[in-house]
């Protein structure tokens, strides 16, 4: 295929979909990097003036940006270890022979479809409820005060719907590397005499290794902008113990109207994400050979 | 390779892992149920399981008191048509990068990649202002724009490696058989290539109807999809929990059926290949 | 009509030199091989010639037309692919008939042709199926059907029987063989195997690093290698290589003897050994003998050989058939 003809014919297809994407990416970051050093309100119109890096200052220094930085590693982290550390039992479990196993991988990955909209509002109402909440009553049955998650435990809470969303993602991901694994290596092993539990630290986790990385790598990428299952639930507070740096810039912008500083804080998320996208890209760059 | 694997163990792995099941499915399967019960059984203590008034009269309020259906069609409309035209751009650039690769092919790739790795919130300020000023807030059109841009890499790479997965022979033995390169897109590449297409498209709609940043940002009621239209469950007087359940199952129910059709190929386009 | 011309044909991907100055002639009509090791190139001048790389200077003259512009589809060649590149959605009704439906051919025409061809390589009775519910031979078969079907100048076939058992594969290369005579089409055939090139050809071409080493019949190949490699290279066993001094009696920095021109001698009479291993097929015997400084020889013998391992014997090399080739590895001829 490699002949003249096709080349041209190749560019011209690929334009298109580069273009557009090119655009798309610098358009709003150049706009984002200008008004980062604007004093710029959308509630005083046309009175912008140039601060240079003010806005980054006022940013970083707000204690805000600290508390949400915190609260944005602590959702990031937790829900990342909940879903490694529940997702690779549960992928060896669902990779056992079992009856009804279609049906049992199908309620796993259930909560992956859900919008995020809808978790978020069940968790809170339905299970979370104070009052008439499911875990409220199994509380009271076991004798325990139910507890306000909203509003003594609110980061749990969110951290708790963040990680039912994501454990399928994982638990999904982990569990079609392990249907990669080599069955032959499985039985050399076997062979060889070693017990279930030297196979799975032996071959099984170096095999997992991979996909693991590209679990963490691919949560956090979304992690790090969570915020509708915030946003639904508990507008970021009390306080400012459920915000998260997303929360934090959208509360700048569309709540303070202060474009300058949001934009400031849209550039810190960015460099955070690409730190992240380099490793992520390297992984995926390495298993590609065109 | 079939092994005799002791009943026991079948047993033992089949109650674990049925019991994890509904363990993680149970929040969706509570809410199923709560959309059958009263308003007063949902909030009711103790809650009753199975063993209540069944009633389908909260689907009938959804739809008749609230907006569903506008809803319903604004999330049609949005992940439809950002998923066909974001198809109509990638099907192209992924066909060129898998037959006709050149020395920059990786990188562009690698490339698209990042884009996507941009997050969403650090370009609020300018699409708010920029959709502000082209009156596009709260309009489809804007809407359907964002999630196509937004999710074009992932369509280009889902593509691309199925794409990568055709046997150049057969395109060359087509190539050979006499056939021009549109005979040969047509009558070769296309049949072969429809199933990965299909499953390309399939995630995507999942993901632009879910989709929940730019929809709950950008619109409010024209416009705004199921996203927004169950958050606007949230405020104090929208407690209706029964209805929420019923509104919630059917802005679910039918990504969740998609969803189970294409959970194999969600990996792959999720991982950008590089899990399979 | 079908001959084809190669006037030096070269080939680089970027800096990498794949094809080097190739020249041939090829007659209507014959059944040329190019064999050569992996990489040596071989596989790149069939897609040259197929038209599916571009070469980067030279010409390629079909039937004396230079054809280095014509699209592959315009060359009038077809092709079978080691991977049989089997349309999977087709039946194999329509992986054979696709081409002429690309040429615009008539329905009752294609589907008189496609009868004809399955019927010649027993393929009737699975017109209807799915390349998949094929078995490896048959799938083979819908290649080449495909490929007789359109009445090509010249078949170009890829080491097409690679991916076939051994007995299947010896049993492909005699319908092969008949199939082109019977079609007195020419063909240029692909493959590692020597074997495959010795059985199959009219003529061999041998190719190493991007060079034509030697073209000429088996024969040739066999009786009068032009170098070192070739001589290496055509023949199974492997020709013996031994130089120093046994070399420099015959004027030669190298001698090579074929293993079934190296004889079993009386105590004393030629190069002392011992019997490492000796492989007993019944038809042949095989004995691979550690001739001290000569190096590891091997010993073709006619029929049963009573010796074992371990063994001591004396090895006598055929004078009419050595090899004698200079420093630089090219065949000294008187």
């Amino acid at each position: 295929m490699a002949t003249q003809q096709t080349q041209g014919l190749a560019r011209g297809l690929l334009s298109p979909a580069v273009g557009l994407l090119f655009v798309w990416m610098i358009v709003p970051l150049a706009m984002t990097i200008y008004f980062s050093t604007l004093r710029y309100s959308l509630l005083d119109p046309g009175a912008e003036t140039f601060i240079g890096l003010d806005n980054f200052r006022y940013f970083l220094t707000d204690p805000a940006f600290l508390a949400s930085l915190l609260n944005t590693l602590v959702l990031v982290g937790a829900v990342l270890a909940i879903t490694i550390v529940l997702g690779v039992p549960l992928a060896l479990l669902l990779d056992q022979p079992m009856i009804g196993r279609n049906i049992v991988r199908l309620m796993v990955i259930a909560p992956f479809f859900v919008m995020p909209t809808v978790s978020a509002l069940v968790w809170k109402n339905l299970l979370l409820h104070p009052v008439s909440g499911l875990l409220a009553w199994l509380s009271t049955l076991v004798g325990v005060t139910p507890i306000d998650w909203f509003n003594d435990a609110p980061m749990l809470a969110v951290i708790l719907i963040v990680a039912w969303q994501w454990l399928p993602f994982a638990t999904l991901i982990l569990l079609t590397a392990l249907q990669s694994q080599d069955e032959e290596q499985k039985e050399a092993a076997e062979m060889d005499g070693a017990g279930a539990f030297s196979t799975f630290f032996h071959l099984t986790l170096p095999h997992l290794a991979r996909p693991i990385t590209v679990v963490i790598l691919i949560e956090t990428i979304f992690l790090l902008t969570v915020f509708a299952e915030i946003f639904v639930t508990t507008g970021g507070g009390p306080g400012l113990q459920t915000t998260n740096i997303a929360f934090m810039i959208y509360s700048q912008a569309l709540i303070q109207y202060d474009v300058g500083s949001a934009s400031a804080g849209g550039l810190v998320a960015v460099v955070i994400a690409n730190i992240l996208a380099f490793f992520l890209v390297r992984i995926v760059g390495r298993n590609l050979e065109t | 390779m079939a092994r005799r694997v002791s009943p026991t163990r079948i047993v033992v792995s089949t109650v674990a892992a049925w019991a994890c099941g509904l363990l993680i499915f149970f929040p969706i399967l509570w809410m199923v149920l709560a959309s059958f019960k009263t308003e007063l059984e949902a909030f009711a203590i103790p809650p009753s399981f199975l063993f209540f008034e069944w009633t389908t009269e909260n689907y009938i309020t959804v739809q008749t008191r609230s907006d569903y259906f506008h809803h319903a069609m604004n999330s049609i409309v949005i992940a439809g048509g950002s998923t066909i035209i974001a198809a109509l751009i990638a099907v192209p650039a992924a066909w060129s990068m898998a037959f006709a690769p050149t020395r920059r092919t990786k990188d562009i790739l690698l490339w698209m990649l990042s884009t996507k790795m941009m997050p969403a919130v650090g370009v609020l300020v300018p699409i708010y202002l920029i959709f502000k000023n082209l009156d596009l807030l709260d309009t489809r059109v804007g809407l359907v724009a964002i999630l196509c841009l937004g999710n074009l890499p992932i369509v280009v790479w889902m593509l691309f490696t199925y794409f990568k997965e055709i046997p150049r022979d057969i395109l060359e033995a087509a190539r050979m058989d006499g056939a021009t390169v549109e005979r040969e897109l047509i009558y070769v590449l296309t049949p072969m290539a429809i199933p990965g297409i299909a499953s390309t498209l399939l995630l995507n709609l999942i993901l632009a109807w879910n989709e929940a940043f730019w929809t709950l940002n950008l619109s409010t009621s024209q416009a705004a999809p199921l996203t927004v239209f169950i958050a606007s469950y949230s405020s104090p007087e929208g407690l209706f929990w029964a209805k929420l359940s019923a509104a919630s199952t059917m802005a679910i129910a039918p990504i969740l059926v998609l969803g189970w059709f294409s959970q194999r190929q969600l990996v792959r386009g999720l991982t950008f290949g590089a899990v399979k | 009509m079908g001959q084809i011309t190669l006037q030096s044909v070269h080939k680089s991907f970027g800096p990498l030199n794949i094809i080097k100055d190739a020249n041939l002639d090829i007659e209507d009509g014959s059944f040329v091989v190019f064999v050569g090791p992996s990489g040596c190139g071989k596989t790149t001048l069939l897609r040259l010639i197929a038209g599916l790389e571009d070469v980067t200077s030279g010409q390629i003259l079909i039937d004396g037309r230079n054809v280095v512009n014509v699209p592959p589809a315009k060359r009038g060649l077809s092709m079978v692919f080691q991977s049989y590149a089997l349309y999977p959605h087709m039946s194999v009704r329509g992986n054979i008939a696709f081409g002429l439906k690309m040429a615009g051919m008539p329905r009752p025409e294609i589907d008189r042709k496609v009868e004809a061809a399955a019927a010649t390589l027993n393929l009737t009775s699975y017109l209807d199926r799915k390349p998949r519910e094929l078995s490896g031979g048959q799938r083979q078969r819908v290649a080449i059907g495909r490929a007789i079907v359109r009445e090509p100048k010249a078949f170009l076939f890829d080491e097409p029987l690679s991916n076939l058992d051994a007995a299947l594969r010896v049993q492909m290369r005699m319908e092969v063989t008949r199939l082109q005579k019977q079609l007195a089409t020419t063909a240029i055939y692909v493959t590692h195997d020597q074997v495959e090139a010795m059985t199959m050809a009219d003529r061999i071409v041998v190719l190493n690093a991007g060079r034509v080493e030697q073209y000429g019949t088996p024969l040739e190949l066999y009786d009068r290698p032009v170098n070192l490699f070739v001589a290496g290279f055509i023949g199974s066993p492997k020709m013996n290589f031994v130089s120093g001094l046994p070399a420099s009696l015959h004027g030669a920095a190298t001698i090579g003897i074929r293993p079934e021109h190296l004889r079993v001698v009386g105590d004393g009479e030629g190069w002392p050994g011992r019997v490492s291993v000796a492989e007993h097929l019944g038809s042949d015997t095989f004995l691979y003998v550690d001739a001290a400084e000569l190096g590891l020889l091997t010993v073709r013998g006619l029929g049963e050989v009573h010796l074992k391992g371990g063994d001591r014997v004396w090895l006598s090399p055929d004078p009419a058939r050595l090899h004698r080739f200079d420093k630089e590895g090219v065949a000294i001829r008187p």
